[in-house]
């Protein structure tokens, strides 16, 4: 009898817990793990096919070897590895700075790191192409003003990365916050006032504290990073190529589905391997404060 | 004339804009002593505590260690230590990792250290077998006393208190303020304690400063602050009180407006004053016979509340338009709610206080 009614309890707690869940489910199925399946049966079609159901081969990833995409795999994961890095060098201190902050204050300066989410990313970075470029804004001012300026700053890799860290800015800002939002005041003041020094503070307290923090931001930047193209095509204009316009290119110019189904699915084993090797380290409860 | 005192503070004042968190306190704490700051909240015991440590600077006066001028050395420099109010231990150590902290700071070896550590546990009444566990799975209790161990292993000279057992549950909170004190006699070391709590002061403490608005109201003895409190506040603070406003006569007598009767008031009083407080603790109030015969300070009431506190009783007596608290042990044949009672006290009982 109460074993009956408990077991009805658990069923009607799951079914409801189910029910609420549909959705996301329902949209995670249409959405997402359905393309993925999709993309994954494609990259084991024959070269140039259409239909997703001809013959399995592995002809599209022998090409891929054959073919040097290991080129746009190098820069891709060079330019996440390296706008990461600049990332959290430049969000760690500039969070830092924004906690001190707290009311108005605080919220306005989120409000400007934020603000710039609002205009799509593309024409953000053509706003700097036209910043950059010869002739463009800076170029021609300092011209006009002392007769000589830099000329073109784009078309190189620098001004990749620089794109790169300008539009991921959020995306290690607000993590490496929410992570040092749990190093407590007090916790801190303890340490130094058992006669830590401000290096110690840093290295034995702050970092494993908000180390969950800055370990999701990490993760977030390279894995967008790495599927990055919009700077390479504006700001670098072909002077490299990653492996997302190899994708898109694959897709479109070449009309080869299949190769393009490939490099995807070659990517998000890259972008996987780094989430798994992250997850085991974080856990998210703690940096969500629901535990 | 005691040695020379441990720390030292000169018109310390420290403001925070306009306001005077600490206000001119000047103090010494001896070798080996038990302080307890005790006052309510927002009086300035914590910001005090915080100059102390090191890790606010006085904005005038001077705090000097063992004679030396310590106002702009951090916190990492001073020979102190503190229990802070949240403990702020390190979470994600064990609770080992928390206690060797300081000495790992000190770059004492790893060998030394672990002996020292479980010294420090022996010490603050947590088993040996604590040393490997992650702090956040320790209880309120245990936590309290890895903090304790944590500020012993350091060794400071002096170690501070920010009330650490205001978190704790009543029983604890006993038993931990006995083995903070018990810990403060066998390290003989300088312990400063502030608490909001009368009761933990008393228990612990060697001397105790009353702090009011920032500055110190009185200094003394747990004893000396009970019975013979400098002014209204630290009486009123200290426990609870009768308190009667009086007028003094041009004979030197004290007449009770509200009760319409005269008072004999204690015999070593001022005359230079014509209004005044008269305030009698509730344990120093006695219910009165009737046929007793006495006659100075006894009055009659209605008895309308009363209050067990385990072996002591307490009533609450309503005289003309003043009431009373009267507090007694607790045995058979006591009157009950509603009954006529007579009560008084000692002249020599009573506490008066000019305006």
């Amino acid at each position: 009898m109460d074993s009956q009614k408990s077991i009805s309890r658990v069923w009607s707690s799951l079914s409801s817990g189910l029910l609420c869940s549909a959705p996301l489910f329902v949209l995670l199925g249409l959405g997402f793990f359905g393309p993925l399946a999709l993309v994954m049966l494609y990259s084991v079609q024959p070269r140039g096919s259409f239909s997703p159901f001809g013959t399995p081969t592995l002809e599209n990833y022998i090409d891929i070897i054959e073919q040097a995409f290991y080129l746009s795999f190098g820069w891709s994961l060079l330019l996440a590895i390296i706008s990461t890095a600049l990332l959290l060098i430049i969000c760690y201190p500039l969070a830092l700075a924004l906690k001190r902050y707290s009311g108005g204050m605080a919220d306005t300066l989120t409000l400007l790191v934020v603000a710039p989410l609002f205009v799509a990313e593309n024409i953000r970075l053509q706003g700097w192409v036209l910043f950059f470029d010869k002739a463009g804004f800076l170029d021609g001012s300092l011209n006009y003003l002392f007769g000589f300026g830099p000329g073109s700053l784009v078309n190189n890799v620098p001004s990749i990365v620089f794109g790169m860290v300008y539009i991921y800015l959020p995306f290690m800002l607000f993590p490496v916050l929410l992570g040092l939002s749990n190093v407590p005041t007090d916790v801190r003041e303890a340490a130094l006032d058992l006669g830590a020094s401000k290096w110690r503070i840093f290295r034995d307290i702050e970092i494993p504290l908000a180390m969950p923090g800055i370990l999701i931001g990490s993760l977030l930047c390279f894995v967008i990073s790495l599927g990055a193209f919009s700077e390479a095509k504006f700001l670098g204009k072909g002077v490299i190529v990653t492996i997302a316009q190899d994708i898109e290119s694959a897709f479109s110019y070449g009309q080869n589905w299949p190769r393009g189904s490939a490099l995807a699915v070659l990517l998000i084993i890259l972008a996987g391997t780094a989430v798994f090797f992250a997850m085991r380290k974080i856990d998210l409860n703690k940096v969500l404060g629901t535990r | 004339m005691p040695a020379e005192p441990i720390m030292e503070l000169l018109g310390v004042d420290k403001y925070f804009g306009n306001l005077a968190a600490v206000n001119q306190i000047t103090l010494a704490f001896e070798e080996g002593e038990f302080f307890t700051l005790v006052g309510p909240s927002g009086s300035g015991k914590t910001t005090l505590l915080r100059m102390l440590a090191g890790m606010d600077k006085p904005t005038r006066g001077d705090i000097l260690l063992r004679g030396e001028r310590v106002n702009d050395r951090p916190a990492n420099w001073r020979p102190t230590c503190m229990v802070f109010q949240s403990l702020a231990l390190f979470p994600h150590m064990t609770v080992g990792g928390n206690v060797e902290y300081p000495l790992k700071c000190r770059g004492t070896p790893p060998s030394e250290r672990k002996e020292r550590a479980v010294r420090c546990l022996e010490l603050s009444h947590l088993p040996i077998s604590y040393y490997d566990r992650p702090v956040t799975t320790c209880s309120g209790g245990e936590r309290q006393r890895v903090a304790l161990a944590r500020a012993l292993a350091f060794d400071p000279e002096i170690l501070f208190f920010d009330e650490p057992l205001s978190a704790i549950d009543y029983r604890l909170r006993k038993t931990l303020e006995k083995e903070i004190k018990d810990i403060q006699r066998e390290t003989k070391k300088t312990f400063v304690y502030i608490t909001h709590s009368l009761e933990e002061a008393m228990v612990m403490s060697d001397r105790i400063g009353v702090m009011r608005d920032g500055g110190l109201a009185q200094i003394g003895s747990p004893h000396e602050i009970y019975s013979n409190p400098v002014n209204r506040f630290v009486c009123e603070f200290m426990g609870e009180v009768n308190s009667i406003a009086v007028t003094r006569g041009n004979g030197g007598e004290l007449w009770c407006e509200s009760m319409g009767a005269a008072i004999t008031p204690p015999s070593s009083v001022e005359t230079s004053f014509r209004q005044g407080t008269l305030m009698i603790r509730p344990e120093n109030m006695r219910l009165v016979n009737p046929d007793e015969g006495r006659s100075t300070n006894v009055f009659s009431g209605e008895l309308f509340n009363e209050y067990v506190l385990g072996s002591r009783i307490q009533y609450q007596i309503r005289c003309k338009n003043d009431t009373f608290l009267v507090e007694r042990l607790r045995e058979a044949g006591l009157p009950k709610s509603g009954d006529q009672v007579s009560f008084g006290w000692n002249p020599e009982d009573s506490m008066l206080f000019p305006e």
